[in-house]
């Protein structure tokens, strides 16, 4: 650590480990619920569960790219945080507006829009508290002695991630107009903007744990993030082919979505290839197997999963089938989860002083999340496939086969455990590194 | 070999032409001759009706045109398939709607409100799904 206002980012990291244990606990709810034990049906019902697990998702992995920017800015900047207070102001207020949405969900005070439950009077505050985010950030940034392009790319990517938040917000009188716009936030926020954040992020990584020049490394930044708009906002269209948009989706939709994977592919090609030619000194090996984990993961869970079924032909079968929750959980967790994980893994030593990145513990962590999660990965597969057989080439009653399949989420619910002990273990790290300390601004690794 | 600022200017060249493009057939979707979903006929009880959706979040266990949770059924089509009758029942329970062992939420809707959930259902059933409605819902073209 070097500049003292980092230590902001530690409690949004912890706000982060809070809001993730709760969202598997819903997860847990919902898998249960699967295998008929709805015990919680009156108190909390599925579409509850289910907007609590995804929203708080997204506000997890948000905090996690805020503090992420908290604790990369300052250094990359080369000066202090514009104002620390504020900083804190800004965390207590997002925990805040986060809380009450989630409080919310319970007592039907919510908008049926999926990924975007949060009613309107609380955007409006989401709004606030994000520009005051940027304000520091880009204050911070344009003040400071340098502005780098890792840097611009981080910044880049979360002022497109506010900015695209507002298309959200229009009422529409027609279902599909909803729809059409509200995939510009959704669909536009992880394959396109979020990418922005986390190629800056794992860039950023990568130049601190290989040691490789930053010029190589930030060239291909470059490429990446232009990979992922050539292809990400064109391929919007994979949302449009079947919801009463027009035709012309389904050719556009087709071809730039195929070739979104070119984009992950590159960023797993780019990590692995910088740790090959690096060092391979750096203490924090820990950090590096989340650095280049989500790298590989996210090319396979967002990339090959993601190319599965974005072809009209298939997506006709497969959309909205458990197909593409197999997708989403192993794209969300290769491409965002780790990569949040990553740099809390990479930053929590030079915050807190403390060197406990060798521990066994903290690779059990990386090990039982991982095998986990693709377990999860596959039973979700196998059930979606099965179903889409099931309810859509043979026409079968959509409950029939879903008690065929329900076998299938009994497994889901063996490698949730294996993972939520993963889980488990990281967080019990993240607790004995303790709190931040300003020793840590001598003993720092980098 | 390519150069930091060849990649940039690949980046904002890319990015660029495609949003525009993006906005190009945004702009074509919405023409009135282009559109598949009747969109006069979209009246106040279909309003209604769309709100009565969000409001419940009926999207966090059905999907309807696709989106949505995978714990219930598909409702694009679901008049067709149903009749009227059904759905006014289920959504008038005032116990939770349970038929294959999965509980559904007991809304106890009036009747003002049922009406509108179904004029909005039938709004949804006339939109043109380029075939997916023939793939989700196989039943509601068996049944006609
Ligand atoms: C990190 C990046 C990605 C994440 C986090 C992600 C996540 C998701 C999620 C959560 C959904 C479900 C959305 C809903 O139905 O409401 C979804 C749908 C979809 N994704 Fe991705 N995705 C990513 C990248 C990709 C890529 C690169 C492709 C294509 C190559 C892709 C193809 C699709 C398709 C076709 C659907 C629609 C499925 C359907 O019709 O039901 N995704 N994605
Ligand atoms: C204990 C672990 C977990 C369990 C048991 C679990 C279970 C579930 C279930 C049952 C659903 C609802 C599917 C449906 O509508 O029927 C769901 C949705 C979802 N979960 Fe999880 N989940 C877990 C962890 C995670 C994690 C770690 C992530 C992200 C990294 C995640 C991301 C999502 C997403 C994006 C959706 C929406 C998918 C879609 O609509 O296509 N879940 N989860
Ligand atoms: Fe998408």
């Amino acid at each position: 650590m070097k500049y003292k206002s980092q230590k902001v980012a530690y409690w949004f990291f912890a706000l982060c480990m809070l809001l993730f244990t709760l969202q598997i606990v819903y997860g847990f709810i919902m898998g249960f619920a699967r295998i008929g034990m709805d015990g919680l049906h009156d108190f909390i019902p599925f579409n509850t569960a289910r907007a609590v697990h995804t929203n708080l998702l997204v506000v997890w992995l948000l905090t996690g790219f805020m503090g992420a920017a908290y604790y990369i800015i300052p250094e990359e900047a080369q000066r202090e945080l514009i104002s620390v207070k504020w900083a804190y102001i800004q965390l207590i207020s997002l925990a805040v507006v986060g809380v009450v949405a989630i409080v919310g969900y319970h007592f039907n005070y919510w908008e049926g829009r999926k990924f975007l439950e949060i009613p309107r009077e609380l955007d409006y505050l989401v709004v606030v508290n994000v520009l005051l985010f940027l304000g520091l950030i880009l204050g911070t940034l344009f003040t400071g002695k340098r502005k780098t392009t890792t840097a611009l790319v981080l910044s880049m990517g979360l002022l497109f991630a506010a900015l695209l938040y507002l298309p959200g917000m229009i009422w529409f009188d027609s279902q599909v107009t909803d729809s059409f716009f509200r995939w510009w936030v959704v669909h536009l926020w992880v394959e396109g903007v979020w990418e922005l954040i986390m190629g800056g992020i794992l860039s950023y990584l990568l130049i601190k744990l290989t040691g490789v020049d930053r010029e190589v490394i930030e060239k291909w930044l470059y490429v990446i993030v232009g990979l992922t708009f050539l292809s990400g906002i064109l391929g919007t269209g994979h949302h449009y082919y079947y919801i009463g948009v027009n035709k012309i989706w389904l050719i556009v939709g087709g071809i730039f979505s195929a070739l979104e994977p070119l984009a992950f592919l590159a960023m797993a090609l780019f990590a692995v290839y910088m740790y090959r030619k690096g060092e391979k000194s750096h203490p924090n090996k820990i950090a590096l197997f989340w650095t280049i984990g989500a790298a590989i993961v996210s090319f396979i869970g967002a990339g090959l999963l993601g190319f599965a079924h974005t072809l009209p032909q298939t997506n006709l079968y497969t959309h909205g089938t458990l197909v593409t929750a197999m997708h989403g959980h192993y794209a969300f967790w290769g491409a965002y989860a780790m990569i949040v994980l990553a740099i809390i893994s990479y930053a929590l030593p030079n915050i807190t002083g403390r060197k406990r990145h060798d521990k066994t513990n903290g690779h059990m962590a990386f090990w039982l999340s991982n095998i986990g999660m693709l377990g999860m990965t596959v039973a979700f597969g196998v059930a979606g496939v099965v179903q889409v057989y099931m309810e859509r080439k043979m026409g079968l009653d959509f409950m029939k086969v879903q008690n065929e399949i329900s076998i299938h989420f009994v497994v889901l619910l063996l490698c949730a455990t294996l993972f939520a002990t993963g889980i488990t273990m990281y967080i019990i790290e993240f607790i004995k590194y303790g709190k931040p300390s300003d020793e840590a601004m001598t003993t720092d690794t980098h | 070999m390519l150069s930091k600022s060849q990649a940039r200017a690949f980046f904002l060249g890319g990015t660029v032409v495609t949003f525009m493009a993006f906005i190009g057939l945004t702009i074509y979707s919405f023409r009135p001759q282009n559109d598949q979903t009747h969109h006069d006929k979209i009246d106040a009880q279909v309003i209604r009706g769309k709100h009565l959706w969000e409001t419940n979040n009926c999207m966090g266990c059905h999907t309807i045109l696709g989106e949505g949770g995978y714990y219930a059924p598909e409702l694009t089509k679901v008049v067709e398939r149903k009749g009227e009758e059904y759905i006014k029942i289920v959504l008038q329970s005032k116990v939770p709607w349970e038929p294959n062992g999965r509980k559904m939420v007991a809304y106890a809707m009036n009747d003002e409100d049922t009406q509108a959930m179904i004029a909005y259902f039938k709004w949804i059933g006339g939109i043109d799904l380029n075939g997916f409605d023939r793939i989700v819902s196989p039943l509601s073209k068996d049944k006609q």
